[in-house]
C-alpha cells in the first residue's frame, strides 16, 4: 500500500508517534520480562520434591513435661504403635526435619577425614526405619538401611560414629562424578559410608545457592518424638484430614500432657502450597501488572488514533470523494498502528533484553529465551489492531461530503 | 488570572470527558501501583527507635580463620559475636551504655488451670538493654547488674503477655515458670516492639517478630535455656558449647553519644583485635573489626527482599508507561486547540501565558489522578497486608505518604503537560488563523 504516504503523514506527527512507539516499546519490554519472570516462578513451584506429597501428613508433637531419654523414646514407640494402627495408614514414623518446614540443618560433607579439605555444605534428614517407604522415595541404586543401622540421636553426635548414608542422585553425582556413588566413603558425622543413593531428595526449604536445592542425605536415626514430627503415609488421599482428626485423638488420648494441636498438623499438599505462596502472589501480581499495562497501552492507541481521525476528517473527506473506498480509510489506519507498533516492538526488544540484563545482575535470574520476543510481539500487534479498529471503523464512516466543507 | 485558568482548563477537560477520564484513570492507576510499592519500601526501611538510633552501634569483630570459606547464601558467622568476645567487651564497658543478647523460646506453663502450656519466644539480654534502647515500662523496670552477676531469676514481661497471664492485675511481683524454673516478675514493658527487630538474629523474621519476654543472659547460661538464631561454628569439634570461643551467636549493641566516643570505640574494637591476634586467637587483620550505626547495620543486613525491589520497579515503569501515554494524549489535545491559541495570542496573551494555561489544565488532571490514586493505593495496601509476608501489617500510609501521593500525582501530571504545553505555545497564530 502506500507505505511511504503515511510514513510522511506520520512524520508531521513526529512526537507523538515517537512517545506511541516509546510507549509500545517500553510495555512489550517489560511484558516480556514478566511474563518471563511468571514462568520461572511457576517452575519452581512445580519443582519436584521425589516424595509422594498426595499420600503424607504430618503432626508435630511437643513435649511439655521433661522426661528421661528413655521414656520418651518408650513413649515414642507406643504413639508410633498407635498411629500405625489407624485405619487407612500404612505406615508411620518420626523424622526431622520436615519437607516445606521452617527449619534446615546442614551438615559439612567432605571426601576427606581432614578439616582442611573443600567442604559442601548439604541439608541431612534423621528417620526411623520407615521413612523412606512412609515417603515414598525411590532408591536408584544400592539398598535402604538395615534395621541393625538405626543409631540413638546421642549416639550420632558422638565424633567416633560411623552411621552410613543415603544421598540423592544430584548429590552423588556433584561428588562421585561418572561412578556408582554406593560404597563410597563421605565425612560428615565421623565416617558415614553411602549405602544407597534415592532418586531424588531435596532440601526442606530453600537454602543456601540455587543450585544445592537438590543436594541431600539421610542418616538412620530413631528420633524421640520431642526432636522430630510423626509423620504418616495414608493410602487414600481423601482419607488425609480424617486421618489427622484421628492422629490428634489418639496421641491426646495416650501419654502425658502435650502440646497437641490442629496448627502443628497438616498434610504435605497444605504445606507445600502454604510455602510456595509468596511466589504465587508474585506470579498473580506479575499477571496483573502485565494486563494493566496492556489496557494502558492500548487506551494511548484509541485516544491518539481517535485524535488523528478527528483531526483529518477533511483529508478523509476528500480522499473518500476522489474514489478511495470505505475499506481503503480504514485499511490506512491499520497499516499506519501497525508500523507505529512494528517500531515499538523493534525497540521493545532491545529495552526487554537491557532490562534483562540489569534483572540478571540483580536477582539472580537466567536470560531470557528468545522464545518470548515473538510472543511479545504478536502480543503488542494484536493489541495495537485490536485497539485502532474503533477509530478506524470511525474514520470509514467519514461522509465525502465533508471534502466540500469547511473545516 | 488563577482562577480563570482553572475555569478554562476545567471547561475543556469537560469537553472531551472520555478521553479527561483516560488521563485520570491512567495517571492514578500508575500513582497507585507506585505509590502502594513506595510506601511498603518506606515502612521497611524506617527508622525503628526514632530519636535513639543515632547513638546505637553494633560492633563485629572477624574471629574467623584465615583458611575459613564462606558458602553463598549461608549467614556471615563473623555477624554475630562468640560468648568469650561478647563478655570481653562487656566487661571493658568502653561504651555510655552496652548489652549482648541472644533470641531464646521457652515453655511457660501459665499458673491458670484455664491457659494451657505455650512456647512463648523472647530475649536473653545483660541489664543496660533496657536504658539503652530506652524501654518504655508499664511497671516496674528491668534488673540491674548485680542480678546479672549474681544470676537472678528475674523477668520482665512484654505487656501483652502479662495481660494474657494475668488479665489486668499486676503481674509485677508474680512467679512466671518458663522451662523448668520459676522467675519473679519485675517489670512490664508497654507497648514496644521496634520494627524492623533490628537487634534480633538477623536469620529470624524481623518484620512481624516482638519479644514476649525479658530475662538475663547469665540465667539463661545457668540453665541451659536453648537459643534461636544462627549459630556458626569454624575449626575442630562438631558440636561446640555455647561458650565457645569458635562459635558465634549473640548480639552486641552499644551506645555512644559523641563522634569523639564512637572514634574512641572503634579504635578499641580494633585494638582488642590486634590484643587477640597477638594471643593467637583471631588471624586476620584487626583492621576488620567494624563499628555499624543501627541504620547501616539495616542497611548492611539488607532486609529488603528483591521481590519487594522487584515490585518497586515495575511499579515505577508503569507509572513511567502511563506517563508517556499522557504525554501523547495531552499533546494531540493541546496541539488540536490551534484555533483557541492563536485568538488568545492575537488577543494579547503572551506565550507564557498560553503555557501556564496548559500547565494548569495538566496539573488539574494530576489532582484528580491523585486522588483516584490515593483510592488505588489504599486498595493495593490492603491486598499487600492480606499477604503472608513478615513485612505485610506493616503496609499502612502514614501523612507523609498520603500527601506524598498527591504530590506525586500533581509532579507527573505537570512533567507529563511540559512537552506538550511547550509545543502548545509555540504554535504561530498567523498561520492558524489563516486556515481557520
Amino acid at each position: 500500500m502506500h507505505l511511504r504516504h503515511i510514513l510522511r503523514a506520520l512524520g508531521r506527527h513526529r512526537i507523538a508517534v515517537g512517545l506511541l512507539v516509546l510507549e509500545i516499546a517500553f510495555s512489550c519490554a517489560v511484558v516480556c520480562n514478566a511474563l518471563f519472570l511468571i514462568g520461572t516462578r511457576l517452575e519452581r513451584m512445580q519443582r519436584p520434591t521425589g516424595v509422594d506429597e498426595m499420600h503424607v501428613v504430618e503432626v508435630g508433637v511437643r513435649s511439655v513435661t521433661p522426661g528421661t531419654p528413655e521414656a520418651t523414646m518408650a513413649q515414642t514407640r507406643t504413639d508410633l504403635a498407635r498411629l500405625r494402627a489407624l485405619p487407612g495408614v500404612s505406615d508411620a514414623v518420626v523424622a526431622n526435619p520436615t519437607l516445606f518446614g521452617d527449619s534446615v540443618s546442614f551438615s559439612s560433607v567432605r571426601l576427606r577425614d581432614d578439616a582442611k579439605a573443600p567442604s559442601l555444605p548439604v541439608a541431612q534428614y534423621f528417620g526411623g526405619a520407615p521413612l523412606a517407604r512412609t515417603l515414598g522415595l525411590k532408591l536408584a541404586s544400592g539398598r535402604w538401611f538395615r534395621p541393625d543401622e538405626f543409631v540413638g540421636y546421642d549416639a550420632l553426635q558422638n565424633d567416633t560414629s560411623a552411621v552410613p548414608v543415603i544421598i540423592s542422585r544430584a548429590l552423588a553425582r556433584h561428588l562421585f562424578p561418572g561412578q556408582d556413588a554406593a560404597g563410597q566413603t563421605i565425612y560428615a558425622f565421623g565416617t558415614n559410608r553411602v549405602v544407597g543413593v534415592v532418586d531424588r531428595l531435596v532440601q526442606p526449604m530453600d537454602y543456601g545457592a540455587a543450585g544445592g536445592y537438590d543436594y541431600a542425605m539421610m542418616f538412620p536415626v530413631d528420633l524421640p518424638y520431642s526432636r522430630g514430627t510423626y509423620l504418616m503415609r495414608v493410602d487414600d488421599p481423601a482419607r488425609r484430614q480424617a486421618v489427622i482428626g484421628q492422629a490428634l485423638q489418639a496421641l491426646k488420648a495416650n501419654g502425658p500432657l502435650r502440646l497437641i494441636a490442629p496448627r502443628y498438623a497438616t498434610t504435605l499438599e497444605a504445606a507445600r502450597a502454604k510455602y510456595y505462596r509468596n511466589d504465587r502472589a508474585m506470579a498473580w501480581l506479575l499477571v496483573g501488572v502485565s494486563l494493566l499495562l496492556l489496557l494502558v497501552t492500548a487506551l494511548g492507541i484509541v485516544g491518539l488514533s481517535s485524535f488523528w481521525v478527528g483531526q483529518r476528517r477533511r483529508q478523509i473527506g476528500i480522499r473518500r470523494a476522489i474514489g478511495a473506498s470505505r475499506a481503503d480509510i480504514r485499511r490506512y489506519f491499520q497499516a499506519e498502528n501497525f508500523l507505529i507498533a512494528t517500531g515499538g516492538i523493534a525497540l521493545g526488544m532491545a529495552l526487554a533484553y537491557g532490562i534483562n540484563l540489569v534483572l540478571m545482575r540483580h536477582y539472580e535470574l537466567g536470560r531470557l529465551p528468545g522464545y518470548y520476543l515473538p510472543i511479545g510481539s504478536v502480543a503488542l500487534w494484536v493489541l495495537g489492531q485490536l485497539a485502532v479498529l474503533g477509530p478506524a471503523l470511525r474514520a470509514a464512516a467519514v461522509p465525502p461530503v465533508v471534502a466540500t466543507r469547511a473545516a | 488570572m488563577l482562577m480563570y485558568y482553572l475555569g478554562l482548563a476545567r471547561r475543556s477537560l469537560r469537553r472531551s470527558p472520555v478521553l479527561t477520564g483516560l488521563m485520570v484513570l491512567a495517571i492514578s492507576l500508575g500513582i497507585g501501583a507506585s505509590m502502594t510499592m513506595i510506601t511498603v519500601l518506606h515502612v521497611m526501611t524506617d527508622d525503628p527507635l526514632p530519636g535513639r538510633s543515632a547513638q546505637l552501634y553494633t560492633p563485629h569483630l572477624d574471629p574467623l580463620p584465615l583458611d575459613y570459606k564462606r558458602h553463598e547464601g549461608s549467614p556471615d558467622p563473623a555477624d554475630d559475636l562468640t560468648w568469650p568476645d561478647a563478655m570481653a567487651l562487656l566487661k571493658a564497658h568502653r561504651a555510655v551504655r552496652q548489652a549482648a543478647m541472644s533470641g531464646g523460646s521457652l515453655l511457660l506453663r501459665p499458673a491458670r488451670a484455664d491457659l494451657h502450656p505455650i512456647y512463648v519466644s523472647g530475649r536473653y539480654a545483660t541489664a543496660e538493654f533496657f536504658p539503652m534502647f530506652g524501654v518504655p515500662f508499664e511497671r516496674g523496670g528491668g534488673w540491674s547488674a548485680a542480678d546479672d552477676a549474681t544470676g537472678s531469676p528475674v523477668l520482665v514481661l512484654a505487656d501483652a503477655l502479662a495481660r494474657k497471664l494475668f488479665g489486668t492485675s499486676d503481674a509485677v511481683g508474680q512467679t512466671v515458670r518458663l522451662g523448668e524454673h520459676d522467675f519473679r516478675v519485675i517489670g512490664v514493658t508497654a507497648d514496644w516492639a521496634p520494627k524492623p527487630l533490628f537487634y534480633a538474629d538477623q536469620t529470624g523474621t524481623q518484620y512481624s517478630d516482638a519479644d514476649l519476654f525479658f530475662l538475663p543472659l547469665s540465667v539463661a547460661m545457668d540453665q541451659k535455656f536453648p537459643v534461636s538464631g544462627n549459630q556458626s561454628a569454624w575449626g575442630k569439634g562438631r558440636s561446640p558449647s555455647l561458650t565457645s570461643a569458635n562459635m558465634s551467636w549473640l548480639q552486641f549493641w552499644a551506645q555512644l553519644d559523641t563522634p569523639a566516643q564512637v572514634a574512641a570505640y572503634r579504635q578499641y574494637l580494633v585494638d582488642y583485635s590486634a590484643q587477640q591476634k597477638a594471643l593467637g586467637r583471631f588471624q586476620r587483620p584487626p583492621r576488620n573489626a567494624k563499628l555499624y550505626g543501627l541504620m547501616g547495620w539495616l542497611a548492611h543486613e539488607n532486609l529488603v527482599p528483591g521481590d519487594v525491589d522487584l515490585q518497586l520497579w515495575l511499579a515505577l515503569g508503569f507509572l513511567f508507561v502511563c506517563m508517556l501515554n499522557i504525554v501523547a494524549l495531552l499533546l494531540a489535545k493541546f496541539l488540536r486547540r490551534g484555533g483557541e491559541i492563536s485568538v488568545r495570542r492575537a488577543l494579547g496573551a503572551r506565550r507564557r501565558d498560553i503555557f501556564v494555561q496548559f500547565g494548569i489544565e495538566s496539573a488539574l488532571i494530576g489532582v484528580a489522578g491523585g486522588v483516584l490514586g490515593l483510592g488505588i493505593a489504599q486498595l493495593g495496601l490492603w491486598s499487600i497486608r492480606q499477604r503472608p509476608d513478615d513485612y505485610a501489617r506493616l503496609a499502612q500510609m502514614d501523612l507523609s505518604m498520603l500527601l506524598g501521593t498527591v504530590v506525586l500525582a500533581v509532579l507527573a501530571s505537570v512533567l507529563a503537560g511540559l512537552l506538550p504545553a511547550w509545543r502548545a505555545c509555540r504554535v504561530q497564530p498567523a498561520l492558524q488563523l489563516k486556515g481557520g
